[in-house]
């Protein structure tokens, strides 16, 4: 009889946690996991040339026509060049900020830090992207910055880099780089910190304890404890770096990115499948990223 | 013969609260040495200036003969057992031995002859290849006790070392620690709140309270001749008697200890052996351990004395229950004089 009425019980349960799984399943099965199965089969299917008409048959050449196309390829080379930038960049900004954030400051301070990282998120994107502009235009705040304080030479020259460098930072890739670091920073921040901040102190008393110097701390103890946090802070700078069409298509050079041609091709060219082949791309790279940082062991410490 | 370790006229203040009140201490060369004391009475914070984690406010510590007062954790030659091992996740259990060896920049080779051989001296020989969370509580404390000793320090020191651990493994580690202490010849300095613990391993024991040292002696000094009533029944639970009682009881208005073990039960019909200090009273509670019972006895309004009788004589204590009129009896010499 006790039994029955545990197995019972236990039925119940089951079925309780099935209903309050239900909606969040449906969700991600047919609404996200459905449309990219979607996609993924629309990068199968090519145009056809004369009616414009996608050819529901399954075919390589989409795929062949974003692979062999040079203009295409200097895309995507573009695209993953300035992710991987964004992302060593935001890595390198962020640590001494997450470091201070979750073992130096005291509460106050910690809280102060908390709210100033993420206070931009509460604002438009859009706002912010095009007050960068503003900011880095020819006659902007960033040049009349860098002009009091006599540097004017150093920034025209790095603006007379050869690729990064364009008239003006607003123009240039260097300008594009700088909005992007300073947009998914956040990104980077917070989970750095909260990887940082579960280091026991105990830890780096025990390193200090078996005579690491504070340097040798930091390399054996602090810096692989953190990876994880550095894992998960750079798959999202890098993710969505790779996606995005609004930054590239307001401040910098015009060269295209990879967000822009899925836009522009499903939009006002029409080519679905291309633009379907064109969103493939950073799904593949974010996938050998992760596979890369596993086999560095990112995730060893999880 | 140098000490191993001297503090001098050490103080260690957190904001108003003292944590370390101008203690000086001498600790001689391969002696184990306890700081026994309640949580927050300054045993701690003495180890961790010990170890170079805290900085005294002022005072000088000297390891060795060589004033240590400021220098860093890294370059003093003292290792630390912690309470929560700190062992490195990210590293296996040979990795986190060797640790000791690598930062100071020996050879792979020789880094790993060492950390087998100590891993062999905690009896963990075969465990070197797996993480941390992969071993058992009392495993990963001699995981901690081989990392700390792969350093050849001059002194150990253990927090709290076997406060993790379940009893029965407790009683195991502090026959271990104890051997391994005798084998090595290296001065351990551990931390503890249980005094049994600090009775059964320690040389000598420093007992502490409110930052300052109330009586530092041997164990069994400790606990047959206490000095304050802190140490009395912080160590070994005596009763204290303070002067008002002390008075009414004996005549005499010197506070004094006895232990519960030391009162004799009389019988209705017993009288007392010669020169006894005797009284009567009321007995309030009744508890049965198995190899003793321990009775609460109320003599006054004030005073209530426990009473240990051990089972082998305890016949006496059968059929007493609470409210029974008891006498009790012990010898003057038995009572140990208290400072005030």
């Amino acid at each position: 009889m006790a039994s029955r009425a545990e197995f019972s019980l236990r039925g119940r349960q089951a079925f309780y946690f099935a209903l309050l799984l239900a909606p969040p399943l449906l969700w991600l099965g047919i609404v996200y996991l459905g449309s990219l199965f979607t996609l993924l089969l629309q990068s199968f299917y090519a145009i056809d040339e004369f009616t414009a008409r996608i050819v529901p048959a399954f075919t390589l050449a989409t795929y062949r026509q974003l692979l062999t196309q040079p203009a295409h390829i200097d895309i995507i080379v573009r695209t993953l060049l300035m992710a991987v930038a964004v992302t060593l960049a935001a890595a390198v900004i962020a640590f001494p900020v997450a470091l201070y954030m979750a073992r130096y400051a005291g509460p106050r301070m910690k809280a102060l830090f908390y709210v100033g990282v993420m206070l931009p998120m509460w604002t438009s994107y859009l706002v912010k992207v095009y007050a960068w502009r503003l900011i880095l235009a020819k006659q902007g705040i960033a040049s009349w910055g860098f002009e009091q304080l006599g540097l004017m030479g150093a920034l025209d020259s790095a603006l007379e880099v050869p690729v990064v460098g364009g008239p003006s930072l607003a123009s240039s890739y260097i300008g594009m780089f700088v909005v992007f670091v300073y947009m998914w920073l956040p990104f980077m921040i917070l989970p750095l910190a909260a990887a940082l901040e579960r280091v026991p102190a105990s830890l780096l008393q025990a390193s200090a304890d078996l005579g690491a110097r504070p340097g040798q701390t930091f390399r054996n103890v602090v810096l692989p404890l953190a990876l994880p946090g550095l894992a998960a802070g750079s798959i999202f700078t890098f993710s969505l770096t790779l996606g995005d069409y609004i930054i590239p298509s307001v401040v910098g050079a015009p060269g295209y990115f990879i967000g822009m041609m899925v836009y522009q091709q499903q939009g006002t060219a029409g080519n679905l499948p291309l633009a379907a082949a064109f969103a493939v791309v950073p799904i593949v790279l974010i996938g050998l990223y992760l596979a890369l940082a596993r086999r560095l062991g990112a995730f060893d410490a999880l | 013969m140098t000490p191993a370790i001297e503090l001098r006229a050490t103080r260690r203040a957190f904001g108003s609260v003292i944590a370390l009140d101008s203690v000086s201490l001498t600790i001689a060369p391969g002696e184990f040495f306890a700081l026994l004391g309640p949580s927050g009475s300054g045993k701690t914070t003495c180890l961790r200036l010990i170890a170079g984690f805290d900085q005294p406010d002022s005072g000088t510590i000297l390891l060795d003969g060589e004033d240590v007062t400021s220098t860093p954790p890294f370059a003093r030659n003292v290792n630390t057992v912690f309470q929560d091992y700190a062992l490195f996740p990210h590293m296996t259990v040979a990795e986190n031995v060797a640790y000791g060896l690598r930062v100071r920049g020996i050879a792979a080779a020789e880094r790993s002859k060492q950390a087998v051989a100590m891993l062999d001296l905690v009896r963990l020989g075969e465990f070197g290849a797996r993480r941390p969370h992969q071993l058992s509580g009392g495993q990963r404390q001699r995981v901690a006790l081989a990392r700390a000793l792969i350093n050849r320090p001059k002194v150990l020191l253990l927090d709290e070392p076997l406060g993790a651990l379940d009893l029965k493994l407790r009683e195991e580690m502090q026959a271990e620690l104890k051997g391994l202490q005798q084998r090595l010849g290296i001065t351990f300095v551990f931390v503890t709140h249980d005094q049994g613990e600090a009775l059964s391993m320690a040389d000598r024991v420093a007992v502490f309270s409110q930052g300052r040292i109330e009586q530092l002696d041997t164990p069994r000094e400790l606990y047959n001749r206490p000095q304050t009533a802190f140490v009395a029944s912080f160590v070994g639970s005596a009763n204290v008697v303070g002067r008002e009682a002390a008075r009414f009881l004996t005549g005499s208005s010197r506070a004094f200890a006895i232990r519960p073990e030391l009162i004799d039960l009389l019988t209705p019909d017993e009288t007392a052996a010669d020169g006894c200090v005797q009284c009567a009273g009321e007995v309030v509670d009744v508890l049965y351990h198995g190899a003793s019972s321990r009775l609460r006895v109320r003599v006054d309004e004030h005073t209530t004395l426990a009473v240990a009788r051990a089972e082998t004589t305890g016949g006496a204590v059968e059929g007493l229950a609470a409210g029974a009129r008891v006498r009790l009896a012990w010898r003057p010499e038995h009572a140990v004089p208290l400072q005030d």
